[in-house]
């Protein structure tokens, strides 16, 4: 059973088993525009809570992605070097940005479930 | 600015009904982009037909006082030949300043009529200066006309010609940089084949209040969709062309510009336009930094601002001034300011983005071929 959680930023982690997979939510690719380039951090990476994880460039600018949660990176989206636009159409599934072995899983626990976030972008327009 | 100080344009209504994104830009409300995105609409426009809402940007008439020609009058503030510019015929020039750098870029038509007007199309962003400054200059000689009751479109693109010649049939017979005015159930157009984008297409100049129905009947078409500012500048990007404010200024000369073809020979001879001694004198010696194409080597994106390095990232040798993603080239491109000495296609260059040094090049322009019809 695995766990959504969101951030302010809009990036969203998916937990299970420990391991956290992290991307940007779909309010955030819409307001985004077409990605058109991805830099990912490396494997091995030691992130902690609220670190420049990765950049996302559209067409119109760079924005930077949040580690959602402390951790280390394990793995990363290599598919998005060649297809960025996955991100606008996949943000929550195939669009996924890296995955972190969490370090403190309490720190979800300051993060929003589904329910919160959906009230937080509805907030925002 | 708050959104509501915002000036529109005339198609302001129809860009909330075809969905765009409406951005602050030079003053305007205009749109950034509709629903297809920047990147849908760039492919569209370099493909098929564009329409673009370019009514933000400045209008004018100006007339020569004795009701001849203004022509000299205006040469007195560019470094184009404006005198020997023929009826039904555009130039791109540009206002210099008395250091002889770039207060404005602009288009000047002779009107087919050859009425003793020249029409001029300047920068938003920079409208009101430009005319105040042109109306100061040449008091004594000639009247500026601003003509803000007129909308500006333009329609660029392959498809661009049989498009509007279904309208308007005599725009065929033009090629491009000349100019006729037409009309379209009784609307007064004045048109000419040019553009932003480097393909071949038009600017259509008419009422303001016939502005809408114009354009929803040249997207009834279904070569024709509307595109924003944000596939503007990725066009204009490709095609190699400057966009004030960003890779011309008041600081840069048309000859560090890579501009030197808009300084006429006859001009040059006569040493007659603003900041001339400074632009010969460049011209002669060679300016000690260029306006360059930049490909970045992989795909990041280098933006403006960017610092630019010699090949070794030992030294900043310029900086980037319009930077983006290219559609048609898909991957980014950038232009910029670098030392003459490696201002060659081909050579090396580092871009410095986000703190890490990447290998990039400096290309020809334009990276995409112009399609303009001669």
């Amino acid at each position: 059973m695995s766990t959504i959680r969101f951030t302010k930023d809009h990036e969203w982690i998916r937990v299970e088993d420990g391991r956290g997979t992290v991307g940007i939510t779909d309010y955030a690719q819409e307001q985004l525009g077409d990605v058109v380039f991805v830099e990912l951090p490396e494997v091995g990476a030691t992130l902690a809570q609220g670190d420049e994880a990765a950049v996302v460039e559209s067409v119109k600018a760079a924005s930077e992605v949040y580690a959602p949660v402390s951790g280390q990176v394990v793995e990363r989206n290599e598919a998005l070097e060649a297809e960025p636009g996955t991100v606008n159409e996949s943000p929550m599934d195939e669009g996924w940005f890296f995955v972190l072995a969490l370090a403190d899983p309490a720190e979800l626990d300051g993060l929003m479930d589904s329910e919160a976030y959906a009230q937080y972008i509805k907030d925002l327009d | 600015m708050s959104a509501d100080a915002l000036k529109t344009t005339p198609l302001h209504d129809l860009h909330l009904a075809l969905g765009a994104k409406m951005v602050p830009f030079a003053g305007y409300s205009m749109p950034v982009h509709y629903a297809d995105g920047i990147i849908a609409e760039h492919r569209h426009c370099r493909t098929r037909a564009g329409l673009f809402d370019v009514s933000h940007m400045g209008q004018a008439f100006l007339v020569a006082r004795d009701g001849a020609d203004p022509a000299a009058a205006i040469e007195r503030l560019v470094p184009g030949a404006i005198a020997t510019l023929k009826p039904g015929r555009m130039r791109y020039t540009v206002l210099l300043n008395d250091a002889g750098g770039i207060r404005d870029d602009l288009m000047v038509t002779r009107t087919a009529e050859a009425d003793g007007r020249l029409f001029l199309v300047v920068n938003a962003a920079v409208k009101d200066a430009d005319f105040a400054h042109i109306s100061d200059a040449l008091a004594d000689a000639a009247v500026l006309e601003r003509l803000d009751d007129r909308a500006l479109l333009a329609l660029q693109g392959p498809r661009a010609a049989a498009v509007l010649g279904e309208m308007v049939p005599e725009v065929c017979d033009l090629v491009f940089m000349q100019a006729l005015d037409a009309s379209w159930r009784g609307v007064p157009l004045a048109i000419s084949r040019s553009g932003y984008t480097g393909e071949d297409g038009f600017e259509i100049s008419l009422p303001a209040d016939a502005a809408e129905t114009f354009a929803r009947t040249l997207l009834e078409h279904p070569d024709v969709a509307p595109i924003g500012l944000g596939a503007r500048d990725s066009l204009r990007l490709e095609a190699g062309l400057c966009l004030y404010g960003h890779d011309i200024d008041e600081t840069t000369t048309p000859v560090e510009a890579d501009l030197v073809w808009a300084i006429a020979k006859s001009r040059r001879e006569r040493a007659d336009f603003p900041g001339a001694a400074h632009i010969l004198k460049q011209l002669a010696e060679g300016p000690a930094r260029r306006r360059v194409g930049i490909r970045p080597g992989d795909r990041t994106i280098a933006r403006e601002g960017t610092p630019v390095r010699d090949a070794k990232g030992e030294r900043v040798i310029g900086r980037v001034t319009s930077g983006g993603f290219g559609p048609s080239i898909d991957g980014p491109i950038a232009m910029g300011y670098v030392e003459t000495a490696l201002a060659e296609p081909g050579t090396g260059l580092m871009l410095e983005i986000r703190g890490k040094l990447r290998p990039a090049a400096v290309a020809a322009l334009p990276f995409v071929p112009h399609r303009y019809v001669r």
